[in-house]
């Protein structure tokens, strides 16, 4: 079994963001970028179905000059991927349907049975890459998947979509197909630094044509940003200040005042 | 181009779900203001029954056994040509999983454009305008289609869902599907087995997210839940851990909940997590980031370690 996993990095949401001078962009000066965190739990599964099965574990991600994707794809090697490439070149990272035009371009030429990706990511305002890359290819998608076994003999993955309330629906989808993963079934394993360091230096990353980036019609996702914001948090909340000691008593103080906590019974 | 504003029904176990009906709501809205219509597309085997509560002027009921249940590939294939024939302003889409499988389908397949995570959909003069957030909810985004026609996956809850009385009974119109895709095959539904507790049921909720740091500290909000007469709830992320039962969970694949109380504490709030718990009578939220999300749904928060905070809070209360 073939498997293909595409990657991304995302701003790192621990530090703050703030809008460019044109109002319509975050501002990229100072951003640091970390895994968006559904792609790597796309690349645990990936991992533990190819243990299963055999077969190999190729990652794309795509070259985008700001933030590190040889660092990226260094530490899918370092967690055990057989291959890695990066597609096309951009100067940021493009919007879901540039980036799932040039993932579509590159799978053309790459043996897949199962592609795997993050359900979402924390900035695909144009739409979750997964189903567009699908369709591009006319496979079949599944997105907000939390479990994926082999089936069929490898033709076919048995894979669950979740609902609210903890339902999930089972379904059986022919391969080849592509998954948006929702969560893997254990924590994505670690790489050490070290390793991820020495690969950055000996490691092979291929380059892939990701079809010029503007290749083909419809790889623009046609939405017109008018306007990006933060918005201002806090404008519904009261704010308690001081210390822990006194965080704590005015908390107290208002659960009391609607007969919460204080010996009053649930 | 048509006026209309088409809102994909979801449903399950023969159910409408409560999303459409927010969705129908903001398409009546939407097209009173355009002059256009809020049309219902209802995909099933035999569920044109389900057609009549909804608060749509038009109910297209695509009748085909291959769509019984929800299949990605099944959905798109009937979808496809159906959008492209009638060519709406808008297609109105749940921000869920069939939604986003759906939804990113259809823009792919039709070079529509796609406006994901949308807390608000409006029209003026120059056509449809979305409010997206972004960054898990610390950026808002406002967007509109370059041709003036778009898809629009919506967060849970962003409309309210009451209304949907005003729309009274549909003119139902069934239809065959254009075509199928039998590549997604439904097997069945998987519900979780009962938890200990039933947090849906609770007064009062102590919610924990990701920043509780370790396990141990799990102690800690045990309890002040005690002392408070309340449970522990968790974001996610505590929950995929395994640190909590997943019935635990509250937020979009958790459970909604209502308490008279809910302490927020350590959780961001990303649009997930806020679908679960907006509706809480009072919430009070404690994150170390003064820039957190929560802070915009709570009603008093503090710019705090929980770790501090909540052992005092215990003390407090006598715990
Ligand atoms: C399809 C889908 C469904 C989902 N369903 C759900 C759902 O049902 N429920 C849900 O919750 N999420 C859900 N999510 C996940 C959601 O997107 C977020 O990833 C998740 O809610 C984040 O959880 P969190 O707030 O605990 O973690 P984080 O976002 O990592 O936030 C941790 C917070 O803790 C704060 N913090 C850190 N240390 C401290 C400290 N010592 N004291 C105080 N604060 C501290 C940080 O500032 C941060 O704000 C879903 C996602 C998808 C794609």
């Amino acid at each position: 079994m073939e498997y293909v996993v595409l990657l991304k990095q995302v701003p790192d949401l621990a530090e703050d963001l703030a809008i460019d001078g044109d109002g319509t962009g975050i501002d990229r000066e100072w951003l640091s970028f970390v895994a968006s965190e559904w792609d790597e739990y796309a690349l645990e599964e990936a991992l533990h179905l190819r243990d299963a099965t055999g077969g190999s574990v190729t990652c794309l991600a795509l070259g985008v000059e700001s933030g590190d994707v040889s660092e990226l794809l260094a530490t899918c090697l370092a967690r055990g991927a057989d291959r890695v490439g990066k597609v096309g070149s951009f100067e940021h990272g493009p919007d879901s349907h540039a980036a799932a035009a040039a993932f579509a371009e590159a799978l053309r030429g790459i043996p897949h049975d199962l592609v795997l990706t993050g359900v979402q990511a924390i900035d695909d305002l144009d739409g979750q890459v997964g189903p567009l890359v699908a369709t591009r290819l006319d496979l079949p998608h599944v997105s907000v998947v939390t479990h994926i076994a082999v089936a069929d003999g490898g033709g076919a993955v048995t894979v669950h979509q979740e609902y609210a309330g903890g339902v999930v629906g089972e379904f059986e989808v022919m391969l080849p197909a592509v998954l948006g993963v929702q969560t893997s079934r254990e924590a994505p394993r670690y790489a050490p630094v070290s390793r991820v360091r020495q690969l950055m230096k000996t490691a092979t990353i291929e380059a892939l044509d990701g079809g010029g980036g503007g290749g083909g019609g419809g790889s623009g996702s046609g939405l017109v940003i008018e306007s990006m914001a933060v918005p201002t948090v806090g404008r519904a909340a009261e704010m308690i200040t001081g210390n822990p000691a006194a965080i704590a008593d005015r908390i107290a103080a208002i659960l009391a005042e609607r007969g919460i906590g204080s010996g009053a019974a649930r | 181009m048509s006026a209309e504003i088409l809102v994909l029904v979801e449903h399950r176990d023969g159910a409408v779900l409560d999303t459409t009906h927010e969705l129908l709501g903001r398409a009546r809205t939407l097209a009173a203001a355009s002059g256009g219509e809020a049309v219902a597309v209802l995909l099933g085997s035999g569920a044109a029954g389900l057609a009549a509560g909804l608060g749509a002027a038009r109910a297209i009921v695509v009748d085909d056994p291959g769509l019984e249940s929800f299949s990605p590939s099944a959905y798109q294939a009937a979808l496809v040509p159906l959008v492209r024939e009638r060519q709406p302003v808008i297609v109105l889409i749940s921000n869920s999983g069939p939604g986003m499988d759906v939804a990113a389908g259809l823009s792919a397949a039709l070079d529509l454009p796609l406006a994901a995570y949308a807390t608000d959909v409006t029209m003026d003069a120059q056509g449809p305008l979305v409010s997206s957030q972004l960054y898990a909810g610390k950026i808002e985004a406002k967007v509109r289609f370059s041709g003036g026609r778009g898809i629009v996956t919506v967060i849970a809850g962003s409309f309210s869902g009451d209304s949907t009385a005003a729309g009274g009974s549909p003119a139902v119109e069934v239809v065959g599907a254009a075509a199928t895709d039998e590549r997604i095959r439904f097997v069945g539904l998987i519900r979780p087995a009962a938890g200990d507790v039933d947090i849906t049921r609770e007064s009062v909720l102590v919610s924990v997210g990701r920043g509780i740091g370790e396990q141990d500290n799990l102690e800690l909000v045990e309890a002040l839940a005690a002392a408070l007469g309340g449970a522990v709830s968790s974001s996610r992320p505590i929950a995929d851990l395994g640190w909590l039962p997943r019935t635990r969970q509250v937020g979009k694949s958790g459970l909604k909940v209502k308490p008279k109380a809910y302490l927020a504490l350590g959780i961001s709030g990303a649009p997930e997590h806020l679908e679960g718990m907006r509706g809480a009578e009072l919430i009070i939220a404690v994150n170390s980031d003064p820039r957190a999300p929560i802070f915009s749904v709570a009603h008093y928060g503090a710019v705090a370690d929980l770790l501090d905070v909540v052992p005092a809070l215990t003390a407090r209360l006598g715990g």
